[in-house]
């Protein structure tokens, strides 16, 4: 992974040193509450419904053992004794006293980590493929193109007060694992006819009030001029994106209201002036970055074992796990495991100082250091042997990170909601618990199969509702909790958004509405199909009358009309 | 009033002309118009021997300047409030694209915390607000002594040097 050189280290050292001066000066008084509140902003620092959160940013979503005890340290020191991991592959700690802040910064910078630009109208963490690096489908790594806007983007002069946040994603593979249409940019490494490998820029995608699946700009952009492009696409909305109204300020606002024709057209004129300006890439940067990300010694015998084999055949709750929680590696006899933080009863994404130790160890014992944040926020050991799957299993489950769900019904992406977050009208992690309650049984989780259920505890969508398979939108009405589901979702390379299955439902019926739609799918699946393919052959309409009877048939009666 | 100027805290005279009617007279003294104002009264102000200067907000588009900068002495950028960032792209394309070499003024709602950020888009002058301690303000110009990006100030990125 990457490491720091003095001059990385120097920039976070020195934030750390600013940061504590502001801070200071808001402390004294000298700075005014409204002065301070987008500068702690620009480091990640909230103050939520009960206290101030701190979002600490994890390029790409890689963190190395002993970052991830670094995090554990910091929870038990300075909050209360867990984490919660994001969709955008941070981690958020939710209960720090706003004068430890610095101090937090300082213990992070120790291990190479900061909190810049993780919140504010700045751009944002870079985000990626959980499965970089390993995977079978990759064209090519990722992440070293990561790593490389990242710099580009860190304290950039012109574009750290742009109309409103701004976030990117670079996916090298065949399935898009990062969620890529959903972004202000999203990137897409791709080969042209001449084999050349550069990006398809997608620009304008994002979920929220008004979501939009982001439409290809630039089929193929050369390698050299990515930061270059990046920064025409930038100038071009930190110029036009709208000010006036934050809900519509969003680049994919601008991309929408100008088309993509005249937007594209805008971004190629003002690339036309600085393609070959100094912001063109050379090669060896791109070869120096792309050093950092090489791959661990593998062991040449590790498809040899039989041990795993045998386990498999005769341990059923092991079985369960290896048929959800494992991902091909490129590398014969070599798995990505993926760790579940989607037990029963865990608020989705949350994880204890002692199990963040756990599989920090874990981590260097059996996947050569390094763990992976997803985003649907669950951590991954990406190169971990067949011999070893076993015993690192056994290990998981002692801490309760063994729950065979990975891509299943409790598997679900979840927003703070309620609980943390100032923005909320819902709950999200009750509803979370209700459908773990009522979903205990991990045959017929199995039996389901394939589902992604996304929960947003407001419109903000933080929990990505709008492309789960199913979405849950929590809404309020006359001070009461209620749930807007939605169906067909997708955030992968057929991206799209859920159709809105009816009225919105009381939150006691969230898990029994979310039965019945099962049981359709359960009725109407053909063969191996996924609840998103039979839900796309059969359409709405068996879903929305068995959950909407009276109401079917009165529109079907006008219908009839 | 005080600016800050190269990085050092001076007295200055130049007095900043927020709104001005387009038909009424040219104002005395050395003043910093409204761009529009200015556009109105070319011809009127290009007889004066002075040294002319204008402001801009983010509703103006620089390339309307970029025929006229050999004109101006000094050309002053609107900062209405900190979230508005128009203005770092109007500093850089009057440095890097039009080439203007004279003053940039960062007028406005200017915070400490932000002129870094500016004095690399290529302000070399702030205006300071009231009440704030401009010496206290000079630090901030040290807040980071390594950048990732050329901009104004750094004429290549950061990799080159390692």
């Amino acid at each position: 992974m990457y490491k720091y050189d003095n001059y990385d280290q120097t920039i976070v050292d020195e934030r750390v040193a600013q940061f504590r001066d502001q801070t200071e000066r808001f402390l004294a008084g000298k700075l005014t509450e409204d002065e301070y509140r987008p500068l702690r902003l620009m480091n990640g620092l909230y103050v939520q419904r009960y206290a101030p959160m701190l979002r600490v940013a994890i390029p790409y979503g890689l963190l190395s053992s002993d970052q991830l005890r670094m995090l554990a340290h910091i929870s038990r020191k300075y909050d209360k004794n867990y984490a919660h991991f994001s969709t955008r592959q941070n981690v958020q700690f939710n209960w720090p006293a706003l004068e430890t802040v610095p101090d937090i910064l300082a213990d992070l910078a120790s291990v190479e980590m900061h909190a810049i630009q993780t919140s504010g109208n700045d751009i944002r963490n870079t985000t990626s493929d959980q499965f970089a690096g390993i995977a079978e489908d990759e064209l090519e790594d990722p992440r070293p193109y990561c790593e490389i806007i990242r710099q580009w983007s860190t304290f950039h002069p012109e574009f750290s007060f742009l109309p409103r946040k701004f976030k990117i994603a670079v996916s090298g593979a065949t399935d898009d694992r990062a969620a890529v249409k959903v972004h202000d940019i999203g990137l897409y490494l791709v080969k042209n006819d001449a084999g050349e490998v550069g990006f398809n820029v997608i620009v304008g995608g994002g979920l929220g009030r008004t979501p939009f699946i982001g439409p290809s700009i630039r089929p193929f952009l050369e390698k050299q001029h990515v930061l270059s492009y990046l920064e025409a696409i930038l100038r071009v909305y930190n110029r036009f994106g709208r000010r006036d109204n934050m809900y519509r300020a969003r680049i994919k606002i601008l991309v929408n209201d100008l088309g993509k024709e005249e937007f594209t057209r805008q971004v190629e004129e003002e690339w036309s002036h600085i393609k070959d300006s100094v912001l063109k890439l050379d090669q060896k940067e791109i070869d120096r970055v792309k050093g950092f990300f090489t791959s661990p010694d593998y062991d040449k015998n590790a498809a040899d074992d039989k041990s795993f084999d045998e386990a498999e055949k005769s341990n059923k709750a092991f079985s369960n796990w290896v048929k959800r929680n494992l991902f091909t590696h490129r590398v014969a006899g070599y798995k990505a495991v993926v760790v579940s933080l989607k037990a029963p009863g865990i608020a989705p994404g949350d994880a204890t100082d002692e199990q963040m130790d756990h599989i920090a160890a874990l981590a260097d014992q059996y996947s050569y250091g390094e763990i992976v944040v997803t985003h649907d926020q669950n951590l991954v050991l990406p190169n971990v042997k067949r011999a070893d799957l076993f015993s690192l299993w056994e290990k998981l489950a002692e801490k309760n990170l063994a729950t065979a769900n990975i891509g299943l019904l409790t598997d679900m992406i979840c927003c703070p909601g309620l609980d943390f977050c100032a923005l909320a009208n819902a709950g999200s992690i009750p509803i979370a618990k209700q459908i773990n309650e009522r979903f205990d049984d991990i045959d017929y989780l199995h039996d389901i199969g394939d589902l992604k259920i996304k929960m947003s505890g407001c419109m903000n969508a933080c929990g990505h509702h709008h492309v789960g398979h199913i979405g849950i939108l929590g809404v309020r009405k006359k001070d009461e909790e209620f749930y807007q589901l939605t169906l067909g979702g997708s955030a992968e390379k057929d991206a799209c958004l859920g159709d809105r299955l009816g009225p919105s439902i009381a939150k006691e019926e969230v898990a029994n509405v979310i039965s019945k739609l099962l049981d359709v799918y359960v009725e109407q699946r053909q063969d191996e199909e996924r609840f998103l393919d039979t839900y796309r052959r059969v359409g709405i309409t068996p879903f929305k009358d068995r959950v909407y009877p009276k109401t079917a048939v009165k529109e079907k009666a006008y219908a009839n009309n | 009033m005080q600016i800050i100027k190269d990085k050092k805290v001076c007295d200055d005279d130049w007095v900043i002309v927020r709104e001005l009617d387009d038909a009424a007279p040219i104002p005395e003294g050395n003043v910093i118009l409204p761009f529009s104002y200015w556009q109105a009264n070319r011809e009127e102000l290009l007889k004066q021997d002075s040294a002319h200067a204008a402001w801009i907000d983010g509703d103006i588009e620089t390339k309307e300047l970029s025929g006229e900068l050999e004109h101006f002495s000094i050309i002053g950028l609107d900062f209405p409030a900190f979230k508005d960032g128009r203005s770092y792209t109007h500093a850089r394309m009057l440095r890097d694209r039009y080439g203007f070499e004279g003053e940039l003024r960062a007028i406005g709602n200017v915070l400490r915390d932000q002129m870094f950020f500016m004095f690399r888009c290529g302000i070399d002058c702030f205006e300071v607000s009231e009440g704030k301690d401009a010496e206290e303000a000079l630090k901030s110009f040290n807040d980071f002594s390594v950048r990732y990006q050329a901009a104004a100030d750094d004429a290549v990125p950061i990799y080159k040097l390692r």
